[in-house]
């Protein structure tokens, strides 16, 4: 089968708008390893926590997607700071492994919780949009794919000015250079922390939130979102924003294309396959990072 | 105090005549629903054991199998169990376990039911994976099995598979008239989609036969994972490949998760879906908008009132339905329909069961028998089982289905 101009345009459209979602949800591990040095492998469970709250606030509440969405955002960025308040908090003093170890628990509890109170039942969340899909040169694009490309931007430009722009968002970015330095500067590292947890509980809720029309919200969707978001902190270094978007993008591009122009079954392999040869060139010394004592905090 | 003793005395006196009143008669205390012998000769007490799933993850498929299995016990006690060829009346008993979901439970039921109740059949379980692990021990003891699941591994390869027959149509059944559908309409490049697992597979090889027996071109082949979110390159290639309809193998929310997305990708080609997504929550996942228009294959059960008048299936699918719901006040579901069968099947084939066999015998007699039945109208087909085929069904026996505004609609073959 020969592809033509028009679907190699149509995998690049997916493929960068499903990079989009993984940036979002990289970004947000980015954020809590480089401020509160936490490895946080349940941040998959906050996309799948905004996707549902929203299905639900617009069903049992009977209110719009947007404000629904909204909510979901909101809620379940208390639960990002209610998480780091009861998980990690209690943990400044463990090393890194006991603190990973904790948040793989913790998705685990929150999946779990999930499971009970939604039970396993995909639902289903209308379009933001019910418009028809715009055809560009051939290929279609949803408008949900729009709002998914829309939002990470909005995102990423609301990230970009709190730090650059605002004293807090310094003072989060200087924790994250050296921790040790802001604080004796009389930067509470700790309500940094928890700053960090409350902002990528948002991202991932975001995320969430944008992809749930697109396909169907889950209590066990986290999973799988969660580990690509980890590929893509990996593959920025686990310390670059600019590179944990750049490296959403490429690998969501990279899936689309190796689904399309080989086989369905090779996408998920890829990620993987992308991880292994990530750690392999050692971009970044994640064993290193993973033994180390964590740095003091008190 | 005199006259309560009196009371007393007399009440133990009743009590007394009563309990060996009952112990002389012919033993109705053993179970439930042992039916009592009439005027001919007592013959042999057939025992079936009927497992399924309850309660547990499968008690959507459990639950109206045991209420079945409890109505048609109720219709055998009616009627006084049944006459072997020779006329020698048997009584029936249905002994009914929960596997709850597990293969573990299963095969423990299933050894008990063998050993120490001396069943001649087991029917169920409910599920595949639960069917495929007690068919070591069935096989074994040499016991038929009528298993209400629908993997084709159940009863394939036929001849390793000597003891184990199914009520569930297979893909194998569904497929053809996929094919003739799309043909009917004049399509002849397809494109074979499915979900990567067994089910998937088993689906994708049956439509590559029926479409090679039909002469239709499969221009494009792919799989998508069950958890899939994102099919769009699929699609892409779908559209790109020149075909003229899709045809997938899927369950949702997979299944959903396509239609909805090739929707979404502006592809508007007809979509011919399996009878994996007959299901009303496929209709609410996937959108009714997005819906609209797959053609699905059923069993005819879900369309009996619509079928036409000289269907022979159709006498015995009111008849059913309204058994049903007068006993379980709910509309039937398909997987009632498959513990319908399996009991019809097992009944008639006791029915030529000559008495005084010792129960081996009278296993593999039945097993012989259950392999004879022939145009047996049942709720998913007319069953002929064959020494090869012990799902006797075929594609005929399935209805087309079109999702119309958000419902599922009949729809036959003038309207193709």
């Amino acid at each position: 089968m020969q592809l033509g101009l028009s679907d190699w345009l149509q995998l690049f459209l997916s493929g960068f708008s499903t990079g989009c979602i993984y940036a979002l949800i990289g970004l947000g591990i980015i954020i809590t390893y480089s401020v509160a040095r936490v490895i946080n492998m349940a941040q998959g469970e906050f996309v799948m926590l905004g996707a549902m709250l929203t299905v639900t606030f617009v069903r049992a509440l009977g209110v719009g997607t947007g404000l629904a969405a909204a909510m979901a955002v909101l809620a379940v960025a208390l639960i990002g700071l209610a998480v780091y308040r009861l998980t990690i908090l209690p943990l400044r003093r463990a090393t890194e492994v006991t603190v990973l170890l904790a948040t793989i628990g913790t998705g685990i509890a929150i999946r779990g919780l999930a499971h009970v109170a939604w039970g396993t039942t995909p639902r289903p969340l209308p379009p933001f949009v019910a418009a028809a899909p715009i055809r560009l040169a051939g290929a279609a694009l949803s408008w949900q794919r729009i709002w998914v490309v829309a939002c990470t931007a909005a995102a990423l430009a609301l990230l970009y000015s709190f730090f650059q722009g605002t004293l807090l968002g310094k003072a989060i970015l200087a924790c994250s250079v050296n921790r040790n330095a802001a604080e004796l500067l009389g930067i509470p590292a700790r309500s940094m922390g928890a700053l960090a947890y409350l902002m990528s509980a948002a991202l991932g809720a975001t995320a969430g939130v944008v992809i749930a029309p697109l396909t169907l919200a889950s209590y066990d969707m986290g999973l799988a979102l969660g580990l690509k978001g980890f590929v893509v902190a990996v593959m920025g270094g686990f310390t670059s924003m600019p590179g944990a978007v750049v490296s959403g993008i490429l690998l969501g591009t990279l899936e689309s294309y190796a689904a399309g122009l080989v086989s369905g079954g090779l996408k998920d392999a890829l990620a993987f396959l992308v991880l292994l040869v990530v750690l392999l060139a050692r971009t970044v010394r994640l064993p290193s990072l993973l033994v180390r004592p964590r740095r003091s905090e008190a | 105090m005199n006259r309560p003793s009196a009371a007393f005395a007399a009440f133990t006196l009743v009590l007394l005549v009563s309990l060996v009143g009952c112990a002389a008669a012919p033993s109705p205390t053993s179970a439930p629903g042992v039916a009592t012998p009439t005027a001919q000769a007592a013959g042999t007490v057939y025992k079936v054991g009927f497992i399924a799933s309850v309660t547990g993850a499968a008690a959507a498929l459990g639950e109206p199998e045991r209420n079945v299995a409890l109505m048609w016990q109720q219709k055998l006690d009616v009627a006084g169990g049944i006459v072997g060829p020779d006329g020698v009346r048997h009584p029936v008993q249905i002994i009914i376990h929960d596997t709850q979901g597990s293969s573990d439970l299963a095969v423990t039921l299933t050894k008990r039911l063998i050993s120490d109740d001396g069943v001649v059949a087991i029917i169920g379980p409910s599920t595949s994976p639960e069917s495929m692990a007690i068919l070591p021990i069935i096989e074994e003891a040499g016991v038929p099995l009528i298993s209400m699941a629908s993997s084709s591994a159940i009863v394939k390869p036929a001849a390793e598979r000597r003891w184990s027959f199914k009520t569930a149509a297979s893909n194998e059944h569904t497929a053809p008239l996929q094919v003739e559908y799309a043909k009917a309409k004049g399509i002849t490049r397809i494109a074979n989609i499915y979900v990567n697992n067994a089910y998937g597979e088993d689906g994708a090889v049956a439509i590559r036969k029926a479409a090679a027996d039909a002469g239709l071109e499969i221009v494009y082949e792919d799989t998508f994972e069950a958890d899939d979110t994102d099919m769009s390159a699929q699609i892409t290639k779908i559209k790109a490949s020149g075909a003229q309809a899709v045809l997938v193998t899927a369950i949702p929310p997979a299944a959903a998760v396509f239609t909805m997305q090739c929707r979404e990708l502006g592809l508007d080609l007809p979509v011919i879906h399996n009878h994996g997504i007959g299901n009303k929550a496929f209709i609410e996942q996937a959108g009714a908008q997005n819906a609209e228009g797959v053609v699905f294959p059923m069993s005819k059960l879900v369309a009996y009132q619509s079928l036409p008048d000289d269907d022979p299936q159709k006498p015995v699918l009111t008849q059913f339905v309204s058994e049903y719901q007068a006993f379980a006040k709910q509309p039937p579901s398909s997987f009632a329909g498959h513990a319908w069968d399996a009991l019809a099947i097992v009944t008639e084939a006791l029915k030529r069961l000559p008495e005084g066999l010792p129960l081996a015998e009278q296993r593999s007699r039945l097993r012989d028998e259950i392999e004879a039945t022939k145009g047996l109208v049942g709720i998913d087909g007319i069953f002929t089982f064959t020494p090869e085929d012990h799902v006797g069904l075929s594609y005929k026996d399935m209805v087309l289905m079109r999702i119309t505004n958000g419902d599922w609609e009949y729809l036959p073959r003038e309207k193709w």
